[in-house]
């Protein structure tokens, strides 16, 4: 069960990720777009990391979002109002609708996270009137949603092979369709974004197995000389 | 009591604040100036109680708050609340993420005031009209109609 701080950690991950891969996202936003997709992510994600840090230093002033829905309507909101492109409306989006659909619940199931994840992203599709194979970050989310239920692994293999198929594809939306076929070739920025969000997600997921692992042992180990041989047990 | 109506506000958010602002300098000089002339043919008969009537209120939303190009929520929701008279807010906007993101502030509610709506127009013709038309103290529906038929003044 992933509960508030898993998708803190998330989040901070992908902040690291988007803030690591800044440069290429945009050289990906040169030729098809306005070359600012990287450092308008960026923003964006350092901000939301700001906001959710300052909730925890400064519980004073106002309730730290305890649920996972509340810290992704948090970032959500925190990327449409500070990214200043596209991208902000569209991720923040993503997130905020995700949020909402996970309701109150403070620990939520794989399986919930996959359904909310697919009301955030028929969202992204309605707001910007998008569809598969349109050339967006719904090449790599839509894919990435339908394989999380499989696995948080699966999903990140998806969503990256969505972004690398969006290569050949015409851009239909966006200032990239305004090229044309010109637009055939790149791999469009934003499901490369995607791609990230969903790799960070399967990073965060085995961090948390391993330390449980580790904790697991850890536990045994002060039990006894037992929990040594159930060690090669663990996947 | 006033016998007045509050005018419906409209906001004007583009990816430039050049843009915005002299878009809303223009529509809001044509309809405190020139009410009966070229803004009225623009805005059909709704101009025409215009003459000696206050303008509506007009803000513009444009570029980034650092004042790059780019779309600011924040700015577009200070602009919303500024131009609100309780009649309504028209949002007209130009072009990608000034499209999504009104869009994505109406659709999660509670940012914008209530009875705000995205007008589907051209940016300046479409400006002209709403300003020159919400001047005349129609409502917001009339206002969103005058804004997008813009859409069908044919320059050839």
């Amino acid at each position: 069960m992933l509960d508030a701080a898993f998708f803190r950690r998330w989040l901070a991950a992908a902040a690291a990720a988007v803030d690591r891969e800044a440069d290429r996202l945009t050289e990906l936003d040169s030729p098809i777009g306005d070359a600012d997709h990287g450092s308008n992510l960026r923003r964006g994600f350092t901000a939301v990391v700001a906001t959710l840090e300052s909730t925890l230093e400064n519980t004073l002033e106002k309730e730290p979002p305890d649920t996972p829905g509340a810290v992704l309507s948090l970032a959500g909101r925190q990327l449409i109002s500070t990214v200043g492109g596209a991208s902000g409306p569209l991720y923040g989006t993503l997130l905020r609708r995700t949020g909402r659909a996970l309701g109150d619940a403070p620990r939520v199931a794989r399986g919930d996270l996959a359904d909310a994840l697919r009301a955030g992203a028929d969202a992204v599709a309605q707001l910007g009137g998008a569809a598969p194979g349109d050339k967006t970050m719904l090449d790599a989310l839509v894919p990435a949603v339908d394989a999380l239920p499989s696995s948080f692994a699966a999903a990140a293999e998806a969503a990256v092979q969505g972004a690398l198929a969006t290569v050949p594809l015409q851009a239909r939306k966006g200032r990239a369709s305004y090229l044309g076929e010109r637009s055939i070739g790149h791999q469009d920025p934003g499901a490369a974004s995607s791609a990230l969000l969903f790799e960070t997600l399967a990073e965060t997921a085995e961090t948390e197995r391993a330390e449980r692992a580790e904790r697991t042992e850890a536990a045994e180990g002060a039990e006894g000389t037992e929990g040594v041989a159930g060690r090669g047990g663990h996947e | 009591m006033s016998d007045r109506k509050p005018l419906v506000g409209i906001v004007l958010v583009s990816h430039s604040g050049p843009v915005a602002d002299s878009v809303a300098a223009l529509a809001g000089g044509l309809a405190g100036g020139l009410a009966g002339g070229l803004a009225g043919g623009l805005a059909g008969g709704l101009a025409g109680g215009l003459a000696g009537g206050a303008t509506a209120p007009v803000s513009a939303a444009g570029g980034t708050r650092d004042g790059g190009l780019g779309t600011s929520s924040e700015l577009i929701t200070a602009a919303a609340r500024r131009v609100d008279r309780g009649a309504g807010v028209a949002l007209l906007v130009d072009l990608g993420s000034a499209v999504l993101t009104v869009k994505a502030l109406i659709a999660d509610g509670g940012e914008l005031p209530d009875g705000a709506r995205l007008v589907d127009a051209p940016f300046v013709e479409g400006a002209v009209a709403a300003v020159v038309t919400a001047s005349a103290g129609a409502d917001i529906a009339a206002v969103e109609k005058a804004a997008q038929e813009a859409y069908g003044y044919r320059k050839v």
